[in-house]
C-alpha cells in the first residue's frame, strides 16, 4: 500500500485494483462547510485487506461512500481521483457508476437492515442484485445462484431460507445474507463499514472468518472500516488511520500495531483495554474531545489533545504536517517531530503503557 | 448455589476480609409474557432464569454475556426499575425484593443506575445544574452549603467545569454527558451503582477517560459496583469478580483471574477467545460456536448451551447442570468443566 498527501510520495502501484489519491470531501452546510475528507490517498491491491481505523466523525464512512459513487452531487464537493480497476469514478456519469457498483465494488454495512428490503424474500433480493448485471440470466439461473450463495456464507437450509423474509432471521444470518447479496457478482473490492460492530463477539468471530474465506475465494479486495483496533489486528494487512479528516498514520499491520509513530496512534493503542498485560493499571486516554469539522485547529489538527505538540516550536500550530516516510518501507506518518525524538519518545512514554507492552 | 460461589472466590483472594455481603440475590428469575403474532397464543421470555449472586461492600461485579441474555433486565430489577417474578433480593440485611413507595425512595439514595445512553438518559430541557440536583430535590435533601454548592462539587469531582452549571446536554460531548450521569448517581452517595453498559456508546479515547473515572471514584468512595457489560476487555479493566450469562442464566463466577485466565465453562473460554485482541495480530487459535443464541422463549433442555458446545454429550440435553465448584477456581455450570489455563 502506498499513502500520502504530498505529491512526491503519491506513488502510483501499478498493481493496485483501487487507487485513492488526495481525496476531499466537504459538504457545504448551514454551519459552514464541513471537511469531511481532506487530503486521502491509499490503494488496495487484489487479495488484500486495508483497515481503515478511526473515531466516529473521523471521515471514514464519507471515504466509503464516495469510492461507491454514492454522495449527492448536488450537496457535496468531492476533488482527487478514485480509481477503480483503471476508471476514474470521479466526475463520473450516475449510470456508468451503476454498472460499477454491486458489480466490482460492493458494500457491506453495520445495519443488514439497511441494505435487505423488509417485503421481499432473501432469495428474491439477491437474485435480483444478480439479475440487475446478468440480464440475460433465467429467473432459474438467478434464484439458484442465490441459494448456492446463502450455502457460500454457511446458512442452513438455504433452500428454505431462501423463501422467508429478513425478518425471520437472527442477527448474524442477516449479516450473512447481505454479505451473500454483496458477493453474488463476485465483485473484485468490498468495502465493509463496521460490518461487525452490532454483533456479538461470538458472531463476529464468525463473520470475519467468513470474509477471509471468502477473500481467499474470490481474490477480492477488501477494504475494512471499524473503529475497534482489535478488529483491525486480526483482519488488515494494511491500515489506515484518521483523525479529523486526514490520513495520520500509515503503513502494515505489523507497523501500525507494534511500531506506532503517531502520538494519535499512540493515544488510541494506551486508550484500549485489553486481555492481556496488567489489569490494575489505569489506562491512558487522550485527553479532550475530536474537533469540530468546521473548524479545525489550525496546524496539526491533533495539536489541541497531543501532549507532545509544544516539541516542534509553534510549528505544530500553525503547519499542517504531511505524510512522510516513518523509517521503515511503506510506513508513513503525519507529524512534526523527526524520526529520532519520535523513536525517544516512544521508549520513554509509551512502550511500557497499555496494549504497547 | 451463592454460598457456593463465595466459598469458591474467597480463597483466592486472601486480601479480602470476610464482609458482609451489601447485595444478595437469590433465585432472581423474570419471565416476560410475549404474544407471538397478533392473535397468537401467549408464552413467556425467560430473560432471567434463577440468577444467585453477592456483591460485597466496595466490590466490583462485572455482568457479561452476549445480547439479550438478560444484563440490563437483571440490573433493572435491582434498582427495583422490574418487578422480579421470583427470588429475592436482600441488600443491607433487607428484604428489599417488593419495596415499595417511601421506603423505595429511601432505597433509591442508596442504590443508583447509570445508563448506556447518555443522550437518551438526560432531559434535554433541564440544565446540567438542574440535572444533577434532581434526586436531591426529589428526596428533600438541603446539603450544608446548599444545593448548587453541592452540585458543583460533584461536577467537579466527574471531571466537569462546575461553571458549566447553567449549560444543557446538547452543549456536551458524548463522554462529558456520561459524566454528568455519572454525577448524578452520585449526588445521593449511593452505597451501590448499578452501571448498564456505562462506557459501551463512547469511542476508545473517551471511553478510557470514563473508565479510569469510574475506578477513581471507585477508589476513593469504596463504592460497590455491578458493572454490566458486553466488552470483556473492559469488565477486565474495572472488575474483581465477574459473572458470565448466557440464556438468561448464571453459567460461570470467579475471580477475575479465574475467569480470564483459568475459565472452566466451555462458554466463558469461547467468549474469551471470539474477542479481538489489540496485542495479537491474525485469528489463529479461536474457538468456534457454531449459530446463534437460541430464543430465551424456547430454550434447549438440559445445559441450555448444548446446542452450541462442542464439549456436549447425551447429558447435557437431559440434565441442567448446576453452579459448582471446579478445579480451576470458580464455580461453574457444566457437566464436562475445562481444565487448565487457556492458550
Ligand atoms: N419488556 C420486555 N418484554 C419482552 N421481552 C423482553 C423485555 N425486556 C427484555 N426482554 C427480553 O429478555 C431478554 C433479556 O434482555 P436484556 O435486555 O436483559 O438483555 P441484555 O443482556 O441486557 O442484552 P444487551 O447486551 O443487548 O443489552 C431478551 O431476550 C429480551 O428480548
Ligand atoms: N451529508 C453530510 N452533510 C454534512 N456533514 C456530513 C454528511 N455526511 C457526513 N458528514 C460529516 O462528516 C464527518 C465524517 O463523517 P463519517 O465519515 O460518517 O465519520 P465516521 O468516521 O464515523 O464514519 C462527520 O462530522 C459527519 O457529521
Ligand atoms: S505535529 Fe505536533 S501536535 Fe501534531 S501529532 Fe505531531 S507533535 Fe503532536
Ligand atoms: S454441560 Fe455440556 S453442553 Fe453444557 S457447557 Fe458443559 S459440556 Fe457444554
Ligand atoms: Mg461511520
Ligand atoms: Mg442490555
Amino acid at each position: 500500500m502506498t499513502t500520502s498527501t504530498s505529491p512526491a510520495a503519491a506513488a502510483v502501484d501499478p498493481e493496485a485494483y483501487l487507487q485513492v489519491r488526495d481525496l476531499k470531501v466537504q459538504f457545504p452546510t448551514e454551519d459552514g462547510l464541513v471537511r469531511a475528507v481532506d487530503g486521502v490517498s491509499f490503494s488496495v491491491r487484489r487479495g488484500q485487506t486495508l483497515g481503515i481505523v478511526g473515531e466516529s466523525g473521523s471521515g471514514k464512512s464519507v471515504t466509503s461512500m464516495s469510492i461507491l459513487g454514492l454522495h449527492n452531487p448536488a450537496r457535496t464537493k468531492i476533488s482527487g481521483e478514485i480509481s477503480i480497476g483503471g476508471q476514474n469514478i470521479v466526475g463520473m456519469k450516475e449510470e456508468k457508476i451503476q454498472k460499477l457498483r454491486g458489480k466490482d465494488v460492493a458494500m457491506i454495512f453495520q445495519d443488514p437492515l439497511s441494505a435487505l428490503h423488509p417485503y421481499y424474500k432473501v432469495g428474491a433480493q439477491i437474485a435480483e442484485a444478480y439479475k440487475v448485471h446478468h440480464p440475460s440470466a433465467s429467473k432459474k439461473e438467478a434464484s439458484t445462484r442465490a441459494v448456492d450463495m446463502l450455502n457460500r456464507v454457511g446458512i442452513p437450509q438455504p433452500q428454505r431460507r431462501a423463501n422467508q423474509y429478513p425478518h425471520e432471521f437472527s442477527g448474524g444470518m442477516r449479516q450473512r445474507a447481505m454479505i451473500a447479496m454483496a458477493l453474488v457478482n463476485d465483485p473484485a473490492l468490498v468495502i465493509a463499514d463496521e460490518p461487525t460492530t452490532a454483533l456479538d463477539v461470538t458472531v463476529q468471530a464468525q463473520i470475519l472468518e467468513l470474509l477471509e474465506d471468502l477473500q481467499r475465494e474470490f481474490q477480492s479486495a477488501i477494504i475494512m472500516i471499524t473503529h475497534d483496533l482489535g478488529v483491525v489486528s486480526q483482519v488488515a494487512d494494511d491500515v489506515l488511520v484518521m483523525y479529523a479528516g486526514r490520513p495520520v498514520e500509515t503503513g502494515s499491520v505489523e507497523q501500525i500495531m507494534k511500531r506506532p509513530q503517531h502520538p494519535y496512534t499512540w493515544g488510541l493503542l494506551a486508550s484500549v483495554p485489553s486481555l492481556h498485560g496488567d489489569a490494575n493499571v489505569d489506562l491512558v486516554p487522550i485527553k479532550g474531545n475530536p474537533p469540530s469539522l468546521i473548524n479545525l485547529p489550525t496546524g496539526c489538527s491533533f495539536n489541541p489533545r497531543c501532549r507532545y505538540a509544544g516539541q516542534n516550536g509553534n510549528r505544530s500550530f500553525s503547519e499542517v504536517p504531511e505524510l512522510r516516510p516513518a523509517g521503515e518501507d511503506g510506513h508513513n506518518v503525519a507529524c512534526h517531530m523527526s524520526f529520532e525524538t519520535r523513536q525517544r519518545l516512544y521508549a520513554e512514554d509509551i512502550a511500557h503503557a497499555g496494549v504497547a507492552q | 448455589m451463592t454460598d457456593l460461589a463465595d466459598s469458591a472466590a474467597s480463597p483466592a483472594t486472601p486480601t479480602l476480609p470476610a464482609r458482609e455481603p451489601l447485595l444478595k440475590v437469590e433465585g432472581l428469575t423474570k419471565h416476560f409474557p410475549v404474544r407471538s403474532g397478533l392473535w397468537g397464543k401467549g408464552s413467556v421470555v425467560r430473560a432471567v432464569e434463577n440468577v444467585n449472586f453477592e456483591v460485597r461492600p466496595g466490590e466490583t461485579l462485572g455482568l457479561v454475556g452476549e445480547s439479550g441474555c438478560g444484563k440490563t433486565t437483571t440490573g433493572r430489577m435491582l434498582v427495583r426499575l422490574l418487578e422480579p417474578t421470583s427470588g429475592k433480593i436482600t441488600f443491607n440485611g433487607e428484604d428489599i425484593t417488593h419495596t415499595k413507595g417511601s421506603r423505595l425512595r429511601k432505597l433509591r439514595q442508596d442504590i443508583q443506575i447509570i445508563f448506556q445512553d447518555p443522550y437518551a438518559s438526560l432531559n434535554p430541557r433541564h440544565t446540567v445544574g438542574r440535572i444533577v440536583a434532581m434526586p436531591l430535590q426529589v428526596n428533600g435533601i438541603e446539603p450544608p452549603g446548599g444545593v448548587k454548592r453541592r452540585v458543583q462539587e460533584l461536577l467537579e469531582t466527574v471531571g466537569l467545569n462546575p461553571e458549566h452549571y447553567n449549560r444543557y446536554p446538547h452543549e456536551f460531548s458524548g463522554g462529558q454527558r456520561q459524566r454528568i450521569g455519572i454525577a448524578r448517581a452520585l449526588a445521593l452517595q449511593p452505597k451501590l451503582i448499578v452501571a448498564d453498559e456505562p462506557v459501551s456508546a463512547l469511542d476508545v479515547s473517551i471511553q478510557a477517560q470514563v473508565v479510569n473515572l469510574l475506578r477513581q471514584l471507585q477508589r476513593d468512595l469504596g463504592l460497590s459496583f455491578v458493572f454490566i457489560a458486553h466488552d470483556l476487555a473492559v469488565v477486565r479493566h474495572f472488575c474483581e469478580r465477574i459473572a458470565v450469562m448466557y440464556l438468561g442464566r448464571m453459567v460461570e463466577v470467579g475471580t477475575r483471574q479465574q475467569i480470564y485466565e483459568n475459565p472452566a465453562h466451555p462458554y466463558t473460554r469461547a467468549l474469551l477467545s471470539a474477542v479481538p485482541d489489540v496485542t495479537k495480530l491474525g485469528g489463529a487459535g479461536r474457538i468456534k460456536l457454531e449459530g446463534d443464541v437460541p430464543s430465551p422463549i424456547d430454550p434447549p433442555s438440559g445445559c441450555v448451551f448444548h446446542t452450541r458446545c462442542w464439549k456436549a454429550q447425551e447429558k447435557c440435553a437431559a440434565e441442567a447442570p448446576v453452579l459448582l465448584p471446579n478445579p480451576n477456581g470458580s464455580v461453574a455450570a457444566c457437566h464436562f468443566p475445562e481444565t487448565g489455563a487457556v492458550i
